[in-house]
């Protein structure tokens, strides 16, 4: 394969802001939930920040961890999918394809990390957000599930601009929109296969771990912190 | 008449849910994440259980050539067909989109893809359609008999129904051989059918990573769930049809204590089953694991479990353990509590397990809505008026095996 997709993430240098969450909405045409569909558990967030807290009150302190889909080599959403609506393609990355997806629910269940979404309804947005779509991307319809593509979009156009240029993509010209948007910079994208590239040097350092390694899903994305 | 209009209106709410259900989406119902599989799946694995009434039962005592048989096998082979087609039914009800059911059927299609046979929802399609294939077969063979009788006379339409069901039967000992063969044949085929069928039902939650379904137990445990809640179902379905029908001379105290009897050993191998797969969860300590087990056992859903331990053990035990207590209407009390009881064993595996996931942050808890409610209900009114239907159509007891025939002549 000729890339083969990682993220790292520096959780020491995470604030927990959620400007890459609003990223994500705005790039990926995420639907809006309204507050009581929210308070049922309705949300859809490709990346969230997961908090942990360290102590008791008031000597507390807190832990922020975004999480997304960890596009796992050894996805565990992908097997139990009946119509291959979630597979793997030649990149490394976990797929979801909407059209095939009937909704099951199974992909999600047997997700580790529940990352994976579902559009309970027919998705809905707030005037004016309803007139900022990116056209890249599709918007789901209801009964279909979802969840974080590493912007596959950007990967596609970035890809053809570097061929259209006869040129090599070079590190750091893909960039999702999580990371993009960090304000820390406690994100970095990049191609695995490249040991030359910034997320490969990241992964290789001894500060990097992976989310439930345990479980043998070896997951593309690092997270890196003090020992 | 009353029965038949409440089994109507319930079998209507029923239908309209559903209908605003496709209508709206799934928010209608009371899933959420991280808690993707409600009571649809609940009932599915339900209604699956109770199709282990018949053909199980009735292949074991035809198989073992106990003659106690001859009037229970019809009523029980009954409900597995019908139990079979409702519990077909939630998959689909479940499906984010219900109308795209058919893409996880092996067809030639524009899409160009073949179903993902790696996919225990496949293993799990393939197991309920050979099932309810063999079921309907081991149901039609020894109707063969009854319905060339019946045809015989009888108003016009019916007649006609009947001699087109009975493909040309004329009792001859050519006809009774085949016949007999046919279902010795059909009697083993359906045992090794339903104990797969409930052992891939059980693999749809043991082949998931998730805490305490990722166990090896659940095979055997469900299939074991499946036979003690079918012959739960099998007691009661009897004690109506008694009374109803006003069948006292076919239906005695006799079968129903051996019914009984078969029960109790289900109930404790049902326990001993519990059992197993709590305590060594319990003295594992995994805290993934635990976090499930707490839940179940002593925080949210702990009424659901409790309650399940006294309907499935407690009052089977009392009831029909105590040989004075033994009787037709005890019989018919501890079934009624083993159904219920089998029904909250699923939803205590079901939605625990799913609310609270491996990572804490996306924990939740679920509580289905009116909409899940009336399809479940439903599908109760459904059973109803399809058992009625049949018993209406043909005999419920099988009439030909209390007459002696020319086999038995020579």
């Amino acid at each position: 394969m000729e890339h083969r997709w990682g993220m790292a993430i520096d959780l020491d240098r995470c604030t927990g802001c959620e400007a890459c969450v609003v990223a994500c909405h705005a790039e990926n045409n995420l639907p809006v939930s309204t507050p009581d569909q929210a308070a049922r558990g309705r949300t859809a967030h490709w990346i969230r920040i997961d908090r942990y807290f360290e102590g008791e009150f008031p000597d507390i302190k807190v832990r922020y961890m975004p999480v997304l889909c960890q596009q796992c080599d050894e996805a565990p959403c992908e097997p139990v999918c009946p119509t291959y609506a979630t597979y793997h393609n030649p990149e490394g990355l976990n797929v979801q394809v909407y059209n095939r997806c009937v909704g099951t629910f199974y992909c999600a269940n047997n997700c580790p990390y529940t990352v994976r979404y579902f559009n309970w309804f027919a998705p809905e947005w707030p005037e004016p957000l309803a007139l900022q779509h990116n056209p890249d991307v599709a918007v789901r319809p209801a009964g279909v599930m979802e969840k974080c593509s590493f912007c596959i979009q950007r990967v596609k156009r970035a890809k053809q601009d570097a061929a259209a240029e006869q040129r090599a993509l070079a590190d750091g010209e893909v960039q999702p929109a999580c990371v993009q948007s960090c304000p820390a910079g406690a994100m970095v994208f990049g191609d695995l296969n490249d040991p030359a590239s910034r997320v490969s040097r990241l992964a290789n350092e001894g500060r990097a771990t992976r989310l439930l390694e345990e479980l043998g899903t070896r997951p593309k994305v690092f997270y890196l912190q003090k020992g | 008449m009353v029965a038949t209009a409440i089994a109507f209106v319930v079998g209507a709410a029923g239908l309209a849910a559903w209908g605003l259900q496709l209508h709206s989406g799934m928010g209608v119902t009371g899933l959420q994440r991280p808690v993707f599989w409600g009571i649809y799946i609940v009932d599915f694995v339900f209604w699956i259980g109770i199709s282990h009434a018949g053909t199980l039962i009735s292949a074991i005592l035809r198989l073992t050539g106990a003659s106690w048989r001859k009037p229970v096998t019809r009523a029980a082979e009954a409900i597995t067909v019908f139990a079979l087609m409702i519990g077909g039914m939630f998959p689909i009800i479940h499906l984010g989109r219900a109308w795209r059911f058919y893409w996880l059927l092996p067809y030639p299609n524009s899409r160009l893809l073949w179903p993902n046979f790696r996919s225990p929802l496949l293993w799990d399609l393939t197991a309920i359609v050979t099932y309810v294939t063999g079921s309907v077969i081991y149901l039609y063979l020894p109707l063969i008999p009854d319905v060339a009788q019946l045809g015989e006379h009888n108003t016009p339409w019916r007649q006609k129904l009947y001699r087109l069901l009975s493909l040309g039967w004329t009792g001859s000992d050519r006809e009774w051989h085949a016949l007999e063969r046919a279902m010795k044949l059909m009697a083993c085929i359906i045992l090794a059918v339903a104990v797969s069928v409930h052992t891939v039902v059980a693999w749809d939650f043991a082949m998931a990573i998730a805490p305490m379904w990722h166990s090896t137990i659940f095979g055997p445990y469900f299939v074991t769930g499946a036979i003690f809640s079918g012959i739960a179902a099998l007691v009661l379905v009897m004690a109506i049809l008694r009374q109803v029908l006003h069948l006292q001379v076919y239906l005695t105290k006799h079968h129903f204590d051996r019914l009984a009897k078969l029960l109790l050993l289900m109930s404790l191998l049902w326990c001993y089953f519990t059992l197993a797969e709590n305590l060594t969860v319990w003295y594992g300590n995994d805290p993934k694991e635990m976090a499930v087990f707490g839940a179940r056992t002593r925080a949210h859903y702990a009424p659901y479990f409790w309650s399940m331990m006294f309907l499935n053990f407690v009052v089977p035990f009392v009831l029909l353990g105590i040989r004075r207590l033994r009787t037709i209407a005890t019989a018919a009390v501890a079934s009624v509590a083993v159904l219920i009881g089998m029904w909250l064993e699923r939803f205590i595996i079901v939605v625990p397990t799913l609310a609270n996931p491996r990572l804490p942050a996306p924990s939740g808890f679920y509580t289905p809505t009116w909409v899940e409610a009336a399809i479940t209900a439903a599908t109760f009114a459904a059973m109803a008026m399809l058992y009625m239907i049949f018993a209406k159509l043909f005999p419920i007891i099988a009439v030909w095996e209390f007459k002696p025939h020319p086999q038995e002549e020579d």
